[in-house]
């Protein structure tokens, strides 16, 4: 039933990766993430890529789950490695097939770029994999709440991400539920010109602003009820707390990122 | 005096949006709610009794009269927060009240907004979730719920807050009847022995008869007020305002007409059978 | 003759994912032409699934649906026929009202029918009357009319449609007592005035008594009654066990008789019973 999908991908589990502080992961995978485009030749892009698989291991996500993820970006990484097979030169050898001149500097360059969209695609998934939509709404509101001393109402954009989470399955439904109404009644967006599909969408919005509104306005009494006033003043039960395996996991990737740049500057021939 | 929670003098109440305000939403209201009791509001769509529900907690103001809680007045801005930390509210819609993406954050909202220390708040909300049997789900989605356990949220959240009063309007009339049996029995049983004082907007008669005291409105007036007993045995008033009474009473009232002897106040089947087997009794088979 | 015929069907939720569930299970049912059927059960037992088979909105994963005889996925083009000929009425159908005034609200069913503008004219008045809608409210914005008001516009929307079988889920949902003695008087007013088929899904044991000739009890996706309203209400135990009831009043009558007060067990409304009891005490006469 629509009523059971589950926004976002969470995968629920009490891993390593599951456990640490939200705020954290958030900075970590961003931090992952510059450490790929760091990577400039293959000892440092396998380090990552060695990394990458071990975050999968320590998520204990089944891996069928994450390949799931990769794959609805598998076009862009069979396109990309195309292009750069064909289209780059160099390197020690080439090989002449029909009108295409295959470079060794154009396969390495193909698995070099093919590797590295799939490690940023999966680490970001091992995030959204490891932590749920309130988490990160949470994580993404103490992280900016700096920000107020900019004038910016970090508070309420944070209540809004998640009044959008909460309803987000209930609008859903609703849709549903008005579809299958004026369905019975004859509608139809199935056929006819792209106009009139169109335009036969407006008995199902129409209702759904509606109702949209009616909900907002009800809602807002009841959170007022709730002696709802702002952001100020406002305690939070779940606290954050960093721990040892925080501090341990920061400093961790800021030695992977440390062996990248030193990799790249003695070690291999750079590709980049 | 003090024991009164909440006290209506004279109010009168017009929208801002009507056109007419000759025909007022409430009329000339005067009422007053003691500490614990359980009180049923029955009134056919129309008659002001949500109007009356939102008076109480300073969602609306009186357009003439006063309302106070606790002897605070409604009307002066700065007891409101203090007014709704006694009087906390449960409404119709089971969605449009759940704030939160689980279970146990919603209940917290309140505490939240009250300020009140985080490890305090871990408390109340599991307190509460256990009040209305919902502890085992303080982790779902709310989405996942049936209507009936997101009222029992909704009355969690409320709980949380320690009000000494909840209002409920019209919870139960989205509801299945297995999820009216439990919001009711819920909240009929944190009146008891929490000592809640609740007021109950429906117009649900079986529901009605489980409140100590009724009052009907019809017009924006109160027209009946007292003991489900006394307020059930007015068969034709109610009637003629379009409510019904439970099919046992209209039995027992039709056939006292005809001239059996039967009491004014039957309210359930059990004692509509004991009333009719008393008056038939010659007519038994042995 | 069956209008509606049933055989085999059943439904899955999420078929073919992990979650797969059966939603109803091989059910046959024969809906004869004219009669009002009952359909009861708890939330969750598939009595949503059920009624939205009758007009196409679901397709059976096993089983077949036959309008008048003919399977109504034969054709995969015409099922949108089909449900202009089943008509089915949602419950809080007023959220669903969109146009611009009540008249075309009304109108949306005949238009997409691709009917004539006399004939549509026709059906939006005759049923906007029907449901006791006035004149003046058809020109104005259905958010502009009241709660009771704009359940009728959308009822009125799927009777002039006018099909042969109407279906409505929970039609007196919300509403209070004076409501649903408006809404209970419209379905018996159709039926007597139209002789259509009606397919009635409620919570309210009273509004059944008063309405349906057979009652359709479903239990977890299964059906495990289908019997007459008498047959159906004196089996009180077993239909508590299943979280179901019988209207109060045949609580108070099956109690009278376990008493040894000799009346009827077929009493299900107010009306009867009082011409029961005076029938048992008028026998012997009283003061």
């Amino acid at each position: 039933m629509i009523k059971d999908i589950t926004i976002g991908q969470y995968f629920p589990g009490n891993s390593v990766l599951h456990r640490l502080d939200s705020r954290m992961k958030l900075v970590l995978t961003l931090m992952l993430i510059v450490a790929v485009f760091l990577c400039r030749g293959f000892y440092s892009l396998g380090l990552v890529f060695i990394l990458t698989l071990l975050l999968v291991l320590l998520s204990r996500v089944p891996v069928k789950t994450v390949a799931k993820s990769v794959r609805p970006i598998v076009f862009i990484v069979i396109f990309t490695a195309v292009l750069n097979v064909f289209y780059t030169s160099g390197g020690s050898w080439t090989y002449q097939f029909w009108i295409f001149k295959i470079s060794e500097k154009g396969v390495m360059m193909a698995v070099f770029m093919a590797v590295r969209i799939v490690c940023l695609v999966v680490i970001s998934s091992l995030l959204t994999y490891t932590t749920t939509p309130t988490a990160l709404t949470d994580a993404m509101e103490r992280l900016m709440s700096p920000l107020t001393v900019l004038k910016i109402d970090v508070h309420t954009l944070a209540m809004m991400m998640t009044l959008a989470l909460r309803f987000i399955p209930t609008l859903i439904e609703e849709i549903d539920r008005i579809m299958s109404a004026q369905k019975a009644r004859g509608a139809d967006w199935e056929s006819g010109s792209l106009v009139s599909r169109a335009k036969a969408l407006i008995p199902v919005l129409i209702p759904l602003f509606v109702s949209s509104f009616r909900r907002a306005y009800e809602l807002a009494f009841a959170m007022e009820c709730r002696c709802y006033t702002g952001g100020k003043g406002r305690t939070r039960m779940k606290q954050m707390k960093i721990r040892f395996s925080d501090i341990a996991a920061l400093i961790f990737v800021c030695l992977i990122i440390a062996a990248i740049v030193l990799m790249d500057l003695f070690l291999s021939k750079v590709l980049l | 005096m003090n024991e009164h929670i909440i006290n209506f003098e004279n109010v009168n109440f017009t929208y801002d949006s009507q056109e007419d305000c000759n025909s007022p939403v409430l009329r000339n209201l005067s009422l007053s709610i003691d500490k614990g009791e359980f009180v049923a509001v029955l009134g056919h769509n129309g008659s002001g009794k949500s109007t009356l529900a939102k008076l109480t907690n300073a969602i609306l103001i009186p357009s003439s009269g006063t309302v106070t809680v606790n002897g605070l007045d409604t009307k002066n801005d700065d007891n409101t927060n203090a007014i709704r930390q006694t009087v906390g509210m449960v409404f119709q819609n089971p969605d449009n009240q759940i704030v939160a993406t689980i279970v146990e954050d919603d209940v917290a909202f309140g505490p939240e907004n009250l300020g009140v220390p985080p490890a305090q708040i871990r408390q109340r909300v599991d307190e509460a979730l256990a009040a209305v049997g919902m502890y085992e789900y303080r982790d779902r989605e709310p989405h996942k719920l049936s209507g009936g356990q997101k009222q029992r949220v909704a009355i969690a959240g409320i709980l949380a807050m320690q009000t000494d009063c909840m209002v409920l309007d019209e919870p139960t009339a989205m509801l299945d009847p297995r999820g009216r049996a439990e919001v009711l029995n819920t909240v009929l049983e944190l009146n008891r022995e929490k000592d809640i004082t609740v007021i109950y907007i429906t117009h649900f008669m079986d529901e009605a008869v489980e409140a100590n005291r009724v009052l009907v409105m019809d017009n924006g007036e109160i027209v009946l007020d007292g003991t489900p007993k006394e307020v059930f045995s007015q068969v034709e008033l109610l009637q003629s305002i379009g409510l019904d009474v439970p099919q046992a009473s209209e039995l027992c009232y039709l056939m006292k007409k005809e001239g059996l002897p039967l009491p004014n106040d039957v309210l359930n089947a059990q004692e509509c059978i004991d009333a009719l087997v008393a008056a038939l009794e010659e007519y038994r088979c042995p | 003759m069956s209008v509606i015929s049933i055989t085999g069907l059943t439904h899955f939720y999420n078929k073919g994912t992990p979650f797969e569930s059966v939603a109803i299970h091989d059910i046959n049912l024969e809906i004869q032409k004219g009669e009002l059927l009952a359909i009861i059960g708890h939330t969750g037992s598939g009595k949503s699934t059920l009624i939205q088979h009758f007009n196409g909105l679901l397709k059976p994963d096993k089983g077949v649906v036959k309008f008048n005889g003919s399977d109504i996925w034969e054709n995969k083009k015409h099922i949108r026929e089909v449900r202009f000929n089943v008509g089915l009425c949602f419950q809080y159908p007023e959220y669903q009202l969109f146009e611009e005034t009540v008249y075309k609200d009304i109108a949306f069913g005949p238009q997409n029918m691709k009917l004539d503008e006399s004939e549509i004219d026709r059906r939006v008045r005759k049923a906007a009357e029907f449901v006791g809608l006035k004149d003046e409210l058809l020109e104005k914005s259905p958010f502009d009319l009241s709660g009771g008001e704009k359940r009728r516009a959308a009822i009125a929307g799927v009777l002039a449609m006018e099909p042969s079988v109407l279906i409505m889920d929970e039609p007196t949902a919300g509403l209070d007592p004076r409501g649903r003695e408006k809404i209970i008087q419209l379905i018996k007013k159709y039926r007597e005035e139209t002789g259509s088929t009606v397919v009635l899904v409620s919570h309210s044991m009273e509004d059944v008594a008063r309405l349906a000739d057979r009652i359709l009890v479903m239990e977890n996706g299964s059906p495990v009654m289908l019997s007459s309203v008498k047959s159906v209400f004196s089996q009180r135990s077993r239909l508590v066990s299943m979280g179901l009831n019988v209207p109060q009043i045949a609580q108070v009558f099956s109690g009278l008789r376990s008493r040894g007060l000799p009346v009827s067990a077929d009493i299900f409304t107010v009306e009867e019973g009082v011409k029961e009891l005076l029938r048992v005490s008028q026998g012997r006469g009283i003061q």
